[in-house]
């Protein structure tokens, strides 16, 4: 068994770990951080529920190794609520319905955080672009595209003097 | 403001967009073992030895499981539409003598971790003896043909008969006969979530634990009892969050077995977490039929007769949901029209393909597309407007309730109320079809190919026999909701909520749901066959009275007023215009117990709700679309549903559940099918060949609207159930929209899914031929 020890920082905290160098960024996350808000829905890159953010870029955490990590900043959804207060983004999917089971969610939270970092102010069709590498089954995207337009707006209207 | 109707924020969401949720694969347990399944690589083989030395000797594997191991285990028993002819095709929890699919499970390795248990599969030998395999239903009835169950004596399980009238001398005597055969592929409902499960023993008590069971944990907890031959109130099943259910997610599986059974024999707690690739060819698989079905009709239009030979492709063996699917198909496929004779064959058959349940309307999705696909071809033939020879047949409301002729679940079909005429005009105004009609003939001009099509469906849902809820004020003072049902992802917590917050006056966030314990909650049947809102909040409804009627009694003696003269409000009752002389829930929890002497002691109460007859909500699905015809691509643009449900608890999760089930119903119209070759490997194992919709395949506008024209007046809510009917109309509207489109080219539609390659094929076919 092949180790490596890599130094991260997740949800702004600093971490070390000495990781197998086969296991990869999903499980490390979720077993050696009890991170496991981020969902394996896959396994093969394909749904999107493992998405986290990796220096700024949405990625998928099942198709990297913990090991490549080593200084590099990661943001998953457990980082995105400030306490108990929601972020706009998770507000307005409470608000519009843009969950039913949960499980893709996080996934879609990340990739639209990140979205919405590079793009404030997106079109329905650049939404609709960025999540469609994310699978949801239950709610059929509609109330999704909704709910990150509104947070769009709301971001935006709190960020005016 | 009533919680009933209003669109209210979900309880569930919280916890959920923070990551908090805690579904199957986030359980943990101190020294947790993890397991992994071998599964069969042939569709059909003779089983011979299985070596499991090397697996044994890596170091964390703990061990392997095979079927010698599990000594005298029974198989896994059906829970609805059971046969009594069909107990020798049911499965056991590990593979014997032969393999009947590939995924079919032969061992089971338990190690310190998943890696290190899959690192075993690697090294795990088995001697297979290859035999001839069968893949297609349709030739596995044939003679000759390899058997899969020497004891069935063939390859059909079982054929289904039901029969109204004399559809035989009704369709001799008809003015025009439509004959076609209409096909369904094989896809299924694929949650987001794999299926997972933990279990724990703790040999000082005997008690077994099991963790990420879902949809019905108290009748799984008796099979398993059964099966292990343990006690079962010995036996805890917990429900964590469950990522998706469709019908798929929940029912009693192999693994459902081995799991518990690995932790008990092994004395430390196991968990096992599906993969993707293994879900895909272990879990059920659903919809796969083939229609062979004539309707007759008289001078004027009116249907006389309805025959449906079909046949229903179940895999390799009968699983826990027998052979209700081919039950529902027949019980619902006249649909909501007047039909006098009507006669419908279903012969099932095995297959060497992964074994079947059931999906999202189950039946009804087949069957709606078979019978509305019809309905426009014999317009087609008639020369009638396909709308209008809806119209002239549909059953009308005072023809309620109608007994259709048919049954399933143990029950007659008798439609409880509706009127279909009002939902065809909904769906029609909601898509604006003049409109369309007109845009599609400029279109045409232009040389695009856009068609136009409906789907009418009926439902049903509401199955009982009964849901059990029971209504707690705690000592505290917070009111609690214990109830049978489970989640599924739908919200029911929420509804739940909302149901109980009228009768107590309570806003339905302060109130707490508790489901899925089999150690907190007692009594239970489950969350499926949309059963939640009609059978499950109404017993939850009528413990809420109960408790209602206590808080009352209690109050009145503390505060010693009549009860007529008291005011129930926010947590605390008080004597009318006194506001001052008031007593809290928490006091009233406090003086409840025991409380008066003519009371049961208790600030709390139970209800069953039992429901003998299901309810049949109904609707329409209308669709616009547009084909490329030089890729055979469909594109959507523009959906709308019309359907009756009675009455909306929360428009909002009502919405929500019809547009979710449109997207599944767009996959099974245009994409998604399961795939096999002639030796019987599954060809679509991951998601880049079984596709789901992405939000790019959804129609570019979608309208919906939820009517509550017809309340049952079969539950004191007046509700019928949500979950399906966004789905089983679709396969039709679309398929009935992309032969519009395409009818100047002179193809013909009669099988899904339309997917661009299948489309393609045919839109060339028709071409050569003309």
């Amino acid at each position: 068994m092949i180790e490596r020890t890599v130094r991260v920082t997740v949800n702004g905290r600093r971490v070390e770990k000495t990781v197998e160098v086969r296991k990869t960024l999903a499980d490390f996350l979720r077993d050696d951080l009890d991170l496991t808000g981020t969902h394996l829905g896959c396994e093969h890159g394909v749904c999107g529920a493992c998405t986290v953010i990796v220096d700024g870029a949405a990625v998928r955490s099942c198709l990297l190794f913990a090991a490549q990590m080593d200084g590099h900043e990661i943001e998953t959804v457990e980082g995105l609520a400030n306490g108990e207060t929601l972020d706009p983004l998770q507000e307005a999917f409470r608000e519009h319905h843009g969950l039913q089971c949960g499980f893709c969610t996080p996934g879609f939270l990340m990739t639209l955080t990140c979205l919405l970092r590079e793009c404030p102010n997106p079109s329905d069709a650049q939404v609709r672009e960025a999540i469609s590498g994310n699978l949801c089954r239950c709610t059929g995207y509609r109330n999704i595209v909704t709910a990150a337009l509104t947070a769009a707006r709301s971001r935006a209207a709190s960020a005016r003097p | 403001m009533p919680a009933i109707g209003r669109s209210v924020r979900r309880l569930e969401d919280r916890r959920l967009l923070t990551g908090r949720g805690k579904y199957a694969a986030d359980f943990r347990l101190p020294g947790l073992l993890h397991g992994a399944v071998l599964r069969s690589p042939h569709a059909h083989a003779r089983l011979g030895e299985i070596r499991s030395k090397a697996a044994l000797a890596l170091p964390g594997v703990v061990a392997v499981v095979t079927f010698d191991d599990l000594g005298d285990v029974g198989r896994i028993p059906t829970r609805l539409g059971h046969q009594a002819g069909n107990v020798v095709c049911l499965q056991r929890p590990l593979a014997s003598e032969k393999v009947r699919y590939v995924g079919e499970p032969v061992a089971f390795v338990v190690a310190e971790s998943r890696y290190l248990a899959e690192d075993a599969l690697d090294v795990m030998e088995v001697d297979y003896e290859p035999l001839p395999a069968v893949a297609d239903a349709r030739r596995s009835v044939e003679a000759g043909t390899p058997v899969l169950h020497d004891a069935v004596g063939g390859n059909v399980a079982t054929t289904l008969h039901t029969r109204k009238g004399d559809a035989t001398a009704a369709m001799a005597a008809a003015h025009v006969r439509v004959r076609e055969r209409l096909a369904v592929q094989r896809h299924t409902g694929i949650p987001m979530e794999t299926r997972g499960l933990t279990a724990a023993f703790d040999a000082g008590t005997g008690m077994l634990r099991l963790w990420g069971v879902a949809k019905i944990p108290h009748f799984n907890r008796r099979v398993l009892a059964d099966l292990l031959g343990h006690p079962e109130h010995l036996i805890q099943f917990t429900e964590l969050e469950v990522g998706g259910g469709f019908g798929v997610r929940g029912e009693f599986y192999p693994e459902d077995f081995l799991v518990p059974w690995s932790a008990k024999r092994l004395g430390r707690p196991v968990q096992w977490i599906e993969d993707r690739r293994e879900h895909l060819m272990a879990a059920n698989h659903s919809r796969q039929q083939y229609h062979d079905v004539e309707i007759g009709f008289d001078r004027d239009g009116r249907i006389v007769a309805l025959v449906d030979h079909f046949m229903v492709d179940l895999g390799g063996y009968i699983r826990t949901h027998g052979v209700v699917v081919p039950e529902l198909t027949a019980a619902l496929l006249p649909g909501p029209y007047r039909i006098p004779h009507y006669t419908a064959e279903a012969r099932c058959v095995l297959t060497n393909k992964t074994p079947t349940g059931t999906y999202r309307g189950p039946g009804r999705y087949e069957g709606t597309f078979v019978r509305e696909r019809l309905m426009d071809i014999a317009a087609r033939k008639l020369g009638v407007d396909p709308l209008e020879l809806r119209r002239r047949n549909f059953i009308t409301p005072d023809e309620m309730p109608y007994d259709v002729g048919g049954g399933a679940l143990a029950q007659r079909t008798v439609y409880d109320c509706g009127d279909y005429a009002s939902a065809l005009d909904k769906a029609l105004a909601a898509l604006d079809y003049e409109s369309a009609r007109r845009e599609q003939a400029e279109a045409r001009r232009q040389g695009r190919s856009i068609g136009i099509g409906v789907g009418f469906l009926v439902e049903k849902a509401g199955l009982g026999p009964w849901e059990y809820a029971r209504v707690e004020i705690d000592a505290t003072g917070h009111v609690v909701v214990y109830s049978g049902v489970a989640s599924v992802g739908q919200g029911i917590e929420t509804t739940l909520a909302q149901v109980c917050a009228d009768e107590l006056n309570v806003s339905p966030e302060k109130i707490t749901v508790v489901h899925g314990d089999s150690a907190r909650v007692p009594f239970g049947v489950g969350g499926f066959a949309s059963r939640g809102a009609s059978v499950a909040l109404p017993a939850a409804l009528e413990a809420a009275r109960k408790v209602r009627a206590k808080i009352f009694r209690v109050a009145s003696t503390l505060l010693e007023a009549a009860a007529d003269d008291l005011v129930l409000d926010d947590g605390a009752v008080h004597v009318r215009g006194v506001p001052d002389r008031r007593v809290t829930f928490r006091e009233l929890a406090r003086a409840a117990v025991p409380g008066p002497p003519d009371m049961e002691p208790g600030l709390y109460a139970a209800h069953f709700f039992e429901a003998p007859m299901m309810t049949y909500p109904y609707g329409c699905h209308a669709a616009v679309v547009e084909v490329d015809v030089a890729t055979g691509t469909v594109k959507i643009l523009k959906y709308a549903i019309a359907y009756d449900i009675g009455k909306a608890i929360n428009p909002m999760i009502v919405e929500g559940q019809l547009v979710g089930a449109l997207a599944q119903g767009i996959g099974g119209a245009l994409l998604e099918e399961l795939v096999y070759d002639e030796q019987g490997q599954l060809l679509t194992t991951t998601f880049m060949e079984y596709l789901v919709p992405t939000v790019m395949e959804m129609p570019e506008s979608t309208e919906v609207r939820i009517l509550e024209e017809t309340p049952t007046p079969l539950n004191p809510l007046g509700v019928k159930g949500a979950g399906e009917g966004g789905s089983s109309g679709c396969g039709a509207a679309v398929a009935n929209a992309v032969a519009d489109a395409l009818a100047p080219l002179g193809v013909s539609i009669t099988a899904l899914p339309l997917s661009p390659d299948r489309l393609s094929a045919l839109i060339r076919a028709a071409g050569d031929s003309r």
